[in-house]
């Protein structure tokens, strides 16, 4: 039998770009996803050390390296281990049978004879005297893969669907583990000065008060609108940046204005629409019709650590260390930004704070190799400011989610139409066939922004339209994609895309069509819903809550549910809350179906991490616009889900181990803001579709008090 | 450039340097301990925090001429010869971290907790911890983590 090969394995197809057997007993594994505060690294060493045999512990993981690792596009989608898992457990599988195969012959017994214990041979129970490290010159992985060789089952897993801990952790608890601490001797400390919107050009700049706030020497870089300040201390840079923002005079250019995001601005931008009808019928004449609409604003990422990225340009070669979750595409557009052969470039991932989709990692990568090539010979080390990552990171796109259902005489939809309003998704390096980096849109001599910006295909996932497709049955579903191309801000993938808005937006409608029909809402999804699973994850979480006191006034308890991209994991939440003026989170249920769980610890952890930001964004978070620039500059003005509001959380996985694994990082967004949405319109008896739900949104909604648009078809 | 004189980690240091400059800086770029991270420079993230005099105080901010004199403790030297203190320990046990970012600065404000109240509930962790964000949503393990290493601790008193 020969297994299909993941795209990973397409694109890389020999053994030994993943698999070396290296001096000291150890095992080279190399892979092109990176670790983001996901735990991959892990995963990906239990799937190898289990088609291996070899101890966890001997694993070296190479990781998002351009010289040495295998090239797989972004580490994005929760798409990690489905792709370069499967591919690594299929070139583990080969590599160990090629070398049973050689000792079977050796020895000249049968393969069945042979079995291997943390890497050793043994024939009929006893050591051969043989291991991977003693025959790897006798054994050439320089040779495609075939996806022929047979992979082990789940009763044979011993690291596979175990809970091992994390590889990486105890060094980031006890001092040194992050890219930021990276600290060369011949280190030169740069800080950039941002544009304050896309297009400005700047006029004038107070070096004088520039440099008398530095309190130390430094250098002033300039070319076109990009600045870069640069000392030996970094606290001169420092300062240095921080003057400027004052110092700096802008023209031109097009701040977005003060309602940027909100849902009548969003219908207001020119837009490219596109019509998607699946299924085929629509509701008779005069049946009932519902309407609402749903919102979401811009969000920001929010990482803890701003970000960071070092470079060195010696001998016409340039070296990038950077948090970049795409190593190999910043690797080409570094080159075109920077007019270098991408051959004398090489990028290495270095761990960074948590990222939750596109931030500015790879803008800090540009701002280091930029002032590295014009510093030739130091080791530039570049980390942004707080109020940069507040106000020049890419944004997660608003949204506008409108949807009409025509209903049957069993009021269940008939016809269902979803029509979206969005900012693209996805702006990483590359994408639109362009750089898409901050500090090369800044040279005078940048390239003119592409003629087409396109969101994430449908096929890949969609951006804009991720989950826009509802899972229940439905006889006519139509999608209409606004896609709003030419907007002042700077969108990108934000963790779930597109998925937080419709989920959220689908799942309150559900709730508000039972509420017509009179049924339970969770009754009345699992009469639409066909798929077992879906159906199953539903019914856990439902049964899991029930237990819980929701007598108490003011509590209530709502259900969102998805599966994330309609093919990766699903997941049913059920929130608690108690409102008063604010909403107060105080529990959640979930429910998973994730197929086979390679950690199942390091996916609870994912889960969960992802209900409390999802809980952050539902409750709290929001970008607001003054003066052409995104509002709040520090913490204080943006605030997230502190330690004292955070729910407690249960979580259940559905057994699974025989289905293949489904990626889970993302899948709680959605689910758990549309329950806490379903909640909150329960323990209050109105409404709230605007995210988030804040106490100034609650006040105006209990002041207008309305249910969805309904009428009678024509 | 001045002269300042602390104790860090149980030891006397001395450091010839900008008296105005944050402890942060001192302590990552002058005296090369980088367990304490920048998170935002402004007191507001908690990424920073340090023991000065054994209250939990962030460092990002405060010009290190005002620590003349004071005790200052960090994460590396909550660890005694080698041997992780058992908050760190019940970190790895609960797994408290995903990019772990915000966990040095956590770890600095338990200690201060459990030092003060040896079994704390749920509400008192996360009230010692609320001003730190975690943006990974660890909130519950942490939390967990340290209602642990309180057991633990209380234990071997």
């Amino acid at each position: 039998m020969t297994n299909a090969l993941p795209q990973s394995l397409i694109d890389n197809p020999r053994l030994d770009q993943w698999i070396a057997f290296a001096e000291g007993g150890r095992v080279r594994l190399a892979t092109g996803k990176v670790e983001i505060g996901q735990g991959v690294l892990t995963a990906l060493a239990q799937i190898a050390g289990d088609e291996l045999d070899v101890a966890v512990e001997r694993f070296v993981l190479v990781s998002g390296e351009t010289p040495a690792s295998p090239a797989e596009g972004f580490t994005s989608g929760s798409n990690s281990i489905a792709v370069s898992g499967a591919a690594i457990r299929l070139v583990c599988a080969e590599v160990r049978e090629l070398f049973l195969r050689h000792v079977a012959e050796q020895l000249a017994c049968a393969l069945g004879d042979l079995t291997i214990a943390d890497g050793r041979f043994r024939r009929g129970g006893r050591d051969t005297g043989d291991d991977y490290w003693s025959l790897c010159h006798a054994v050439d992985l320089a040779r495609p893969a075939t996806g022929s060789a047979v992979i082990k089952q789940p009763s044979d897993y011993s690291l596979v669907a175990h809970s091992l801990p994390r590889l990486d952790l105890p060094a980031k608890i006890t001092g040194a583990a992050f890219i930021h601490d990276i600290a060369p001797d011949d280190v030169l400390h740069a800080r950039m000065l941002r544009r304050p919107w896309r297009g400005a050009r700047l006029v004038a700049l107070d070096e004088t008060a520039v440099r008398r706030a530095a309190g130390a020497p430094i250098d002033v870089l300039r070319e076109g609108d990009l600045v870069a300040f640069t000392a030996d201390q970094e606290i001169a840079v420092m300062r240095a940046s921080a003057a400027a923002r004052a110092a700096a005079v802008w023209d031109g250019g097009a701040p977005p204005p003060a309602d940027a995001g909100d849902t009548d601005w969003l219908m207001r931008q020119p837009a490219r629409d596109r019509v998607v009808d699946t299924g085929s019928g629509e509701g008779a004449a005069g049946n009932r019709v519902v309407e609402a609409t749903y919102s979401r604003r811009f969000l920001t990422y929010g990482s803890i650590g701003p970000s960071c990225a070092l470079a060195e340009f010696r001998d016409g070669a340039l070296k990038v260390w950077t948090h970049s979750q795409g190593v190999f595409a910043l690797r080409q557009w570094l080159a075109r930004t920077l007019d270098l052969p991408p051959e004398r470039i090489s990028v290495f991932h270095r761990q960074g704070a948590g990222c939750y989709g596109h931030n500015s990692a790879d803008d800090a990568a540009f701002d280091a190799a930029f002032v590295a090539t014009r510093v030739a010979g130091r080791t530039v080390r570049v980390q942004w400011t707080r109020e940069d990552e507040f106000t020049a990171a890419p944004l997660g796109a608003a949204m506008a989610v409108k949807l009409r259902a025509v209903l049957d005489a069993d009021m269940r939809p008939a016809d269902w139409t979803i029509e979206i309003w969005s900012p693209v998704h996805a702006q990483r390096p590359g994408m639109n066939g362009t750089a898409n980096l901050l500090g090369a849109e800044a040279l005078r001599r940048a390239a003119p922004p592409p003629e087409r910006i396109d969101d994430v295909p449908d096929a890949a996932g969609g951006g804009a339209t991720r989950n826009a497709q509802a899972l229940y049955d439905l006889p006519h579903h139509r999608l209409v994609h606004h896609l709003l191309a030419d907007v002042p801000v700077r969108t990108s993938s934000l963790r779930g895309l597109g998925a937080y808005a419709n989920v959220f937006a689908i799942e309150s409608f559900m709730d508000e069509l039972a509420e017509l029909a009179g049924e339970d809402p969770v009754a009345y999804r699992l009469s639409l819903l066909s798929d077992p699973r879906a159906r199953r994850v539903i019914e856990t979480a439902a049964e899991m809550a029930s237990r819980a006191d929701a007598t108490r006034a003011g509590r209530a308890q709502g259900l969102g549910f998805a599966r994330y991209k309609n093919r990766a994991a699903y997941m049913a939440a059920m929130a608690e809350v108690e409102v008063n003026e604010e909403v107060r989170l105080t529990r959640v249920w979930a429910a998973v179906d994730a197929g086979l769980v390679i950690n199942p610890d390091g996916a609870a952890n994912q889960i969960e991490g992802g209900i409390i930001q999802a809980a952050s964004w539902a409750l709290k978070e929001q970008v607001r616009f003054a003066d052409g620039q995104v509002a709040a500059t520090t913490w204080n003005g943006y605030p997230i889900l502190r330690f004292s509001e955070v729910p407690e959380i249960d979580i259940r996985f559905i057994a699974a181990p025989h289905e293949a694994p489904l990626g889970l990082g993302e899948a709680a967004i959605g689910p758990t803001a549309a329950a806490i949405g379903n909640a909150v319109a329960r323990a209050l008896g109105v409404r709230l579709r605007d995210l988030p739900l804040t106490r100034d949104r609650i006040m105006m909604t209990l002041l207008r008090e309305d249910g969805p648009v309904t009428g009678r078809s024509p | 450039m001045t002269a300042i004189e602390f104790i860090l980690n149980g030891r006397p240091v001395h450091v010839d340097t900008d008296s105005t400059k944050p402890l942060l800086s001192v302590l990552r770029e002058d005296l090369g301990l980088r367990g304490s991270r920048f998170g935002c420079g402004l007191e507001q993230c908690g990424a920073c925090m340090v023991l000065i005099d054994g209250e939990p105080a962030y460092s990002c901010a405060r010009a290190i001429e005002m620590l003349a004199g004071r005790t200052v403790i960090t994460v590396e030297g909550l660890s005694r010869d080698g041997a992780l203190h058992p908050l760190q320990q019940a970190f790895l046990e609960e797994q408290a971290g995903q990019c772990g970012y915000c966990v040095s600065g956590i770890l600095i404000s338990a200690a201060a907790l459990l030092e003060r109240t040896a079994k704390p509930s749920r509400a008192e962790v996360a009230a010692a911890l609320d001003r730190h964000l975690c943006r990974c949503g660890v909130h519950n393990r942490i939390i967990r983590a340290v209602q642990r290493a309180g057991a633990v601790m209380a234990a071997r008193k």
